[in-house]
């Protein structure tokens, strides 16, 4: 890893309420201004994972530090795209775009105009005042991506946010991501049980154990001149990658 | 295009109107036959109900009938919201208050209204009471269930992205919430009506239940079935419309359908 980690994890344990335990042990470091996915058989607890780096899920034991410091909740510096899409259904797209600046408390003006840039960039120009009921699947998730990014937050946590669109869609978006993201330069920490997605979109890739769940290998998935994300599909090192991760987790399928 | 883009015109109008028809021509029919000397025809109906429209009667007797539901909607509508909201909001309270509502809403609270007449007599503020009591199990229930059912996703989004409490409540489970509340507001109505009509027919005889006390004891059927229909259709109206108006200012969301 080149870059500094902004996000430590050491030793973290959650068992839920009922004797469920989802993560046995997880020490990870997160390098900064990368894109790192967390991969694993269903039901390990990736989920369960990011949203306890998002501070919307307390761990049972050890501790996330976010740039050195312990978190104790969510914070300005980290900002969610759900996979469900979480839109309030009563608002318009402006609206909801532009809800985690209304909870701070800026302006009406201020946070539309903040709100109108972001709605250009994940391609929804002119949808400002449609309501969510009127999009397809595939725009309401650029809502809330367009949301998690008008925050300006460093670190987006995404939660399997192409796993609700179709299979064409979801791939327009794979390629989109690495654009935008050439643009807006932020840690990505992506969950998804997509192996091509995770190799695809990831500079590397965190393979997790099924539930109780540890790390069980990180893998690079950087790929060199990757100039146009088009091509990325035919690299020879993307299909060995891909092949190699997926002999790893058809074990784990009984 | 649907038939309504192409003409302007809505089919769904005219199989309304059908349904009407036959209803109001089988009413007709059967009330020629001998069933009961009770059951007038459907014209007999229609003729004493314009009569009274026009003669005033009506128009005086709802005119009393709807100042104690006015009041009592307007006291149980805001209250028995407030206090499902806080049912739903604040576990210690729903705890105290949930059995006795959950009680109150199976039982057949008609069968309390008489015992209202031991509380207030047989005045205005019992007429309030009879309304209340009918209204309030629906609207306080709806309101409670809405808030208790807020997405918890989107309550989570709004953490999320770093609401306090209070911009939740306001924000999110609020408008989430709405749809139910507005719907026990509804059904809390058209329970006023019914608590209305029992306290007049059961408590002592004013506006429309008094219209219907009185044609019973003369035996001028047409003039009972008209001031009966008269209150249903009235109440039916009035429902129908905050449907509409509630449509029209909240749920623009819905508006596709």
């Amino acid at each position: 890893m080149q870059n500094s980690s902004i996000i430590e994890i050491k030793g973290l344990k959650k068992t839920y309420a009922g004797g469920v335990e989802a993560l046995a042990n997880i020490d990870l470091k997160i390098p900064q201004g990368e894109l790192t996915t967390l991969l694993g058989p269903s039901g390990c607890g990736k989920t369960t994972l990011l949203k306890i780096i998002a501070g919307l899920l307390d761990q049972t034991e050890g501790e996330v530090l976010i740039k050195g410091e312990r978190i104790k909740g969510p914070g300005p510096e980290r900002a969610f795209v759900f996979q469900d899409f979480a839109l309030m259904p009563w608002a318009t797209v402006i609206r909801n775009v532009a809800f985690g600046l209304e909870l701070r408390g800026v302006s009406k003006k201020e946070r539309y105009e903040i709100a109108r840039r972001y709605i250009d960039e994940v391609g929804l120009t002119g949808f400002d005042k449609a309501y969510p009921h009127e999009l397809s699947g595939g725009m309401r998730q650029r809502v809330g991506l367009a949301r998690a990014l008008a925050v300006d937050a460093e670190i987006l946590l995404m939660d399997e946010p192409f796993a609700s669109v179709d299979e064409q869609t979801r791939r327009k978006f794979q390629e989109d991501l690495l654009n935008l993201l050439k643009i807006e330069k932020k840690t990505v920490v992506f969950v998804t049980h997509s192996i091509e997605e995770a190799v695809y979109v990831s500079d590397q890739v965190v393979l997790l154990s099924p539930r109780p769940s540890k790390v069980m290998r990180i893998v690079d998935t950087r790929l060199d001149g990757e100039e146009n994300v088009e091509d990325i599909r035919r690299d020879r090192k993307y299909l060995d990658v891909v092949e190699d991760l997926w002999q790893i987790l058809k074990q784990y399928l009984i | 295009m649907s038939t309504q883009q192409k003409t302007g015109f809505n089919p769904r109008f005219l199989w309304k109107l059908l349904s009407l028809v036959v209803v109001f021509g089988a009413w007709e029919l059967a009330g020629r036959k001998p069933i009961s000397i009770a059951f007038p025809t459907f014209s007999a109906t229609a003729v004493a109900f314009f009569r009274m429209i026009a003669d005033g009667t009506l128009l005086t007797a709802f005119g009393v009938t709807l100042q104690p539901l006015g009041v009592g909607i307007l006291i149980i509508g805001t209250s028995g919201i407030l206090f499902g909201i806080l049912m739903g909001l604040y576990r210690t309270f729903e705890w105290f208050t949930l059995p006795v509502f959950i009680i109150v809403q199976s039982a057949p609270m008609a069968a309390l209204i008489p015992l209202i007449t031991f509380l207030y007599g047989i005045g205005f503020a019992a007429k309030v009471l009879a309304v209340v009591l009918m209204a309030a199990p629906v609207i306080v229930l709806n309101s409670y269930k809405g808030i208790r059912n807020a997405s918890p996703t989107l309550i989570q989004m709004s953490k999320s992205f770093l609401s306090n409490r209070s911009q939740q409540i306001f924000k999110i489970i609020i408008p989430d919430a709405s749809g139910l509340i507005f719907a026990g507001l509804r059904l809390g109505i058209a329970s006023g009506f019914v608590g209305i009509v029992l306290a007049e027919l059961l408590i002592t005889p004013t506006g429309i239940g008094d219209l219907i006390t009185y044609y019973r004891a003369l035996a001028l059927y047409p003039q009972m079935f008209a001031s009966i229909v008269a209150i249903v259709v009235f109440a039916t109206v009035v429902v129908s419309a905050l449907q509409w108006l509630e449509a029209l200012l909240f749920r623009r969301e819905r508006s596709a359908a």
